[in-house]
């Protein structure tokens, strides 16, 4: 079992890691941080912290495109090219075949993020000449990132076991952008003072991922590291969220029917 | 079923985690939060055409920026102005954003940034953008008068505000009485309580309120301080309390201040405000 | 060797996703090599080509056969030989580091036959596996699927051309519209149905058309050529010697195969009551015909 998810999750990346739009997606990231580097020389002692905020943010902002378009292919783009068939009716189980495609995909995402990271510390290098203690808060700003990243895969995993592949990303999207505004949402409903208000946005905000406490940004490219607790917190957060989602698109994946 | 059951318990556990986690960050200082665009003018360009909706969004954002740090007693709000000024570039014409803004950011702190020429720059740009738009001009006066006390300048931009077309009587009533008698108790009770009429916010209204039961408490400790001191005079002692001077019939009863709380006499002879009172005299100037 | 038949939308591919278990049944159940069909050990023992299949973008054709043999369990030089192997038998062994995308429809069915053989099943499916190919094409997985055959694989497929399964199969079954027409020998199952003969004549006179006309149910000119249909066998030799008395000259005369469509519009009307539900057992390994 164990074996055969092994080998849909390095199939799966290398199908996905070839894909050319991911490239680009990289190209342009990279790019941005070549960019940020020439508009800080311009720009009066912040230049580090623009770059940290701007390199930071494209890793975030393509690493959730990146995440979101081979999130969406993970099943629904089988289904509707039907390798899925072929798939199936070889001695594979589907939860197998979910979990596989799953790993498979963070393996791609990380892959992505690690280039865009190098290029990251290229450019800041190239600015600062050195590399000193502070700089590797980046490190851990990018797993946060990279944990959120696994999430939004394992939504866009739940919404393609059910719709087409222009709708769950859509939907996929709408999530990430709500996970972002959560504690917004819930202190709108705490300040509100109407009682079945706050208990709506608190169901949501326990019901859906909440992403506010995994961006530390500003906060790295002001030299602050997370506390290790947040460290722990977020890990288990992710990893706990994973498995529901992991879980909930087995269940609706066992059910299908490819007609 | 196993898969099923595994969500569930996989929710169970994740409700605890994020309350722990709330709870561990609400001990923490808050960190600032990114402003991705510092000018107006490149949102503008980068929000393809949205810049009412956009303008919409900033300006939540200040309302709940400015919410959220005084409730956490923030000593500084140093990215109000900023997201008041992207909010008014947006949108020229959200005249609560000035509004708002010639309150809280002129005011000095707790109750606001304390940034009163931040402020004066705003609501000028506002006149420049909204130029029949008389109550700017009373929002202006009102940041010369009341945070600066520069009263001529004051006096000034109530007179040019009373000018414009359908500007109410009492502009010109202001002008007079901040030009004659700056800083009187009066002038600025009739200023907050015309901030009070037209504020657009609660926030706005409450910090009226707060600003006029201030004012009000002063003035009565004002009244009781000279009561004490003809007390002194007359029986040539100081009273030990208030009592005192109710039963020696200076009082008919120990007053109460706005909020409800009773005042009483400090060790060093003065009036002061009563332990649980809810009034906030620092708030005047 | 087993047929699958029918007109599109009949079923055929249902029937096949059922037994593969990518479609569930509403009810009743199928025995594959003696086994339930949803037995999770019997995929070990089948093959399966989908209709026009089609596979990932950017993996080459080895990878892909390697993909599908690890995840039935090969590994190692086994997998390697084995995927070798399968190249070579169906033809691609110069093009298997070739990116999948850029195949064409003929190599692309080659790829899926190779695909449903990796892990040498002794039960194979075929959906349509001529479907979309040039006649070229068609020839080399007719062929494939004789070498099977040969070898004793039991083969199932399904397709909607009668001739394919002529030439290919021993026993067809005939669906439509989600039921059980006949199942049988193919020839055996139209031979009731044979709609006549059709005789040509070559400027034939008036006379004899006169003469001929009794016996026909249809009288067809098309330029100086005369299609006449004779709907009864044993009117066949009279029509004959009638036209011969006259001196008329003769073209040809062919017994009419009955269409597989004209089949179904006969059996549609006569044996609906008779027809099984798909649901219910068909016999799925006719060990014994291949």
């Amino acid at each position: 079992m164990i074996s055969r998810i092994i080998t849909i999750a390095l199939h799966t990346c290398k199908e996905s890691v070839r894909e050319k739009v991911l490239y680009n997606l990289i190209g342009f990231a990279l790019l941005l941080m070549a960019a940020a580097v020439l508009f800080g020389s311009i720009s009066l002692g912040v230049d580090q912290i623009i770059l940290i905020n701007l390199g930071l943010s494209a890793i975030s902002v393509f690493g959730l495109l990146i995440a979101i378009f081979i999130g969406i292919g993970l099943v629904s783009k089988e289904i509707e090219r039907r390798t899925i068939y072929n798939i199936l009716s070889k001695p594979v189980a589907r939860p197998e075949f979910i979990i596989g495609k799953y790993c498979g995909l963070v393996l791609t995402l990380t892959i992505n993020a690690a280039v865009m990271t190098a290029g990251f510390y290229v450019a800041l290098f190239y600015l600062q000449r050195r590399l000193v203690g502070p700089d590797w808060i980046g490190l851990q700003c990018v797993y946060f990132i990279l944990l959120q990243l696994a999430i939004v895969i394992g939504v866009a995993l739940l919404f393609s076991c059910v719709t087409t592949p222009i709708l769950s990303a859509t939907f996929t999207f709408c999530v990430y952008v709500i996970g972002n505004f959560l504690s917004d949402i819930r202190w709108f409903g705490q300040e509100s003072g109407n009682t079945s208000l706050l208990k709506l946005t608190s169901v949501i905000y326990y019901l859906l991922p909440n992403f506010s406490d995994f961006q530390t940004i500003s906060q790295t490219a002001h030299g602050v590291a997370a506390p290790p607790y947040l460290v722990t917190a977020n890990t288990l957060y992710a990893l706990l969220y994973i498995t529901i989602l992991i879980c909930a698109s087995v269940l609706i994946f066992e059910a299908k029917e490819f007609r | 079923m196993i898969w099923g059951s595994v969500v569930m318990a996989a929710f169970a556990a994740l409700w605890p985690l994020q309350r722990a986690i709330d709870r561990q960050q609400r001990s923490l200082p808050q960190a600032e939060g990114l402003l991705y665009f510092r000018s107006g003018r490149a949102l503008r360009r980068w929000g393809l055409g949205y810049d009412g909706l956009l303008a919409d969004i900033y300006w939540t954002r200040a309302v709940q920026y400015f919410g959220r740090k005084r409730l956490a007693h923030a000593r500084r709000y140093p990215l109000l102005g900023a997201l008041l000024r992207i909010t008014t570039a947006l949108d020229p014409h959200l005249l609560i954003a000035y509004r708002f803004g010639s309150i809280f950011l002129a005011e000095k702190p707790p109750g606001g940034a304390g940034e009163p020429q931040a402020a004066l720059q705003l609501i000028r740009r506002g006149i420049v953008a909204n130029p029949s738009y008389w109550r700017l001009w009373e929002d202006l006066g009102f940041i010369y008068y009341w945070d600066l006390k520069d009263y001529p300048m004051a006096a000034r931009a109530f007179q040019t505000g009373s000018r414009q077309p359908g500007a109410y009587v009492w502009m010109k009533a202001m002008a007079a009485a901040v030009a004659a008698q700056g800083g009187e108790i009066n002038t600025s009770r009739l200023l907050w309580t015309q901030i009070y009429q037209t504020a657009g916010t609660q926030d706005v209204r409450a910090s009226a309120v707060a600003h006029l039961a201030a004012l009000d408490a002063e003035q009565q400790i004002s009244e009781l301080d000279k009561l004490v001191e003809r007390y002194r005079r007359e029986k040539g002692r100081p009273p030990a309390s208030l009592e005192d001077l109710v039963f020696s019939g200076y009082l008919r009863a120990i007053p109460k201040d706005p909020s409800g709380a009773a005042y009483t006499l400090a060790r060093d002879g003065r009036v002061t405000l009563g332990p649980s009172s809810k009034v906030d005299l620092s708030l005047l100037p | 060797m087993f047929g699958l038949l029918g007109p599109n939308g009949a079923g055929k591919t249902t029937t096949l996703k059922i037994l593969l278990r990518l479609v569930f049944p509403t009810s009743g159940t199928a025995r594959l090599l003696g086994r339930k069909f949803d037995d999770p050990q019997i995929h070990r023992r089948i093959g399966y080509l989908p209709e026009n299949p089609y596979f990932y973008d950017h993996l080459t054709a080895e990878e892909f056969l390697r993909y599908v043999g690890q995840l039935c369990g090969l590994s190692g030089g086994n997998l390697r030989h084995r995927v070798r192997a399968l190249f070579d038998r169906v033809g691609l062994a110069d093009f298997q580091d070739e990116p999948l995308r850029k195949f064409s429809k003929g190599m692309i069915q080659r790829v899926g036959i190779a695909q449903a053989l990796v892990n040498d099943p002794e039960l194979i499916f075929l959906d349509e596996p001529m479907s979309g190919l040039d006649p070229l094409g068609r020839r080399d997985v007719r062929n494939l699927i004789l070498q099977l055959k040969a070898e004793g694989k039991t083969i199932f497929f399904s397709t909607h051309i009668l001739s394919d399964a002529e030439t290919l199969c021993d026993r067809v079954a005939v669906l439509h519209r989600g039921r059980l027409q006949g199942c049988g020998e193919l020839r055996t199952l139209l031979q009731s149905a044979v709609s006549g003969t059709e005789i040509l004549f070559e400027n034939p006179s008036d006379e004899v058309l006169q003469a001929v006309a009794p016996f026909c149910s249809s009288i067809f000119r098309t330029g100086g050529r005369v299609r006449v249909t004779v709907p009864k066998e044993s009117d066949v030799e009279k029509c004959l010697s009638v036209a011969i008395q006259l001196h008329a000259k003769l073209v040809s005369m062919n017994p009419v195969g009955m269409s597989l469509e004209d089949y179904f519009m006969a059996q549609v009307g006569g044996r609906l009551e008779s027809a099984k539900r798909p649901g219910e057992e068909i016999p799925v390994s006719p060990r014994d015909d291949s």
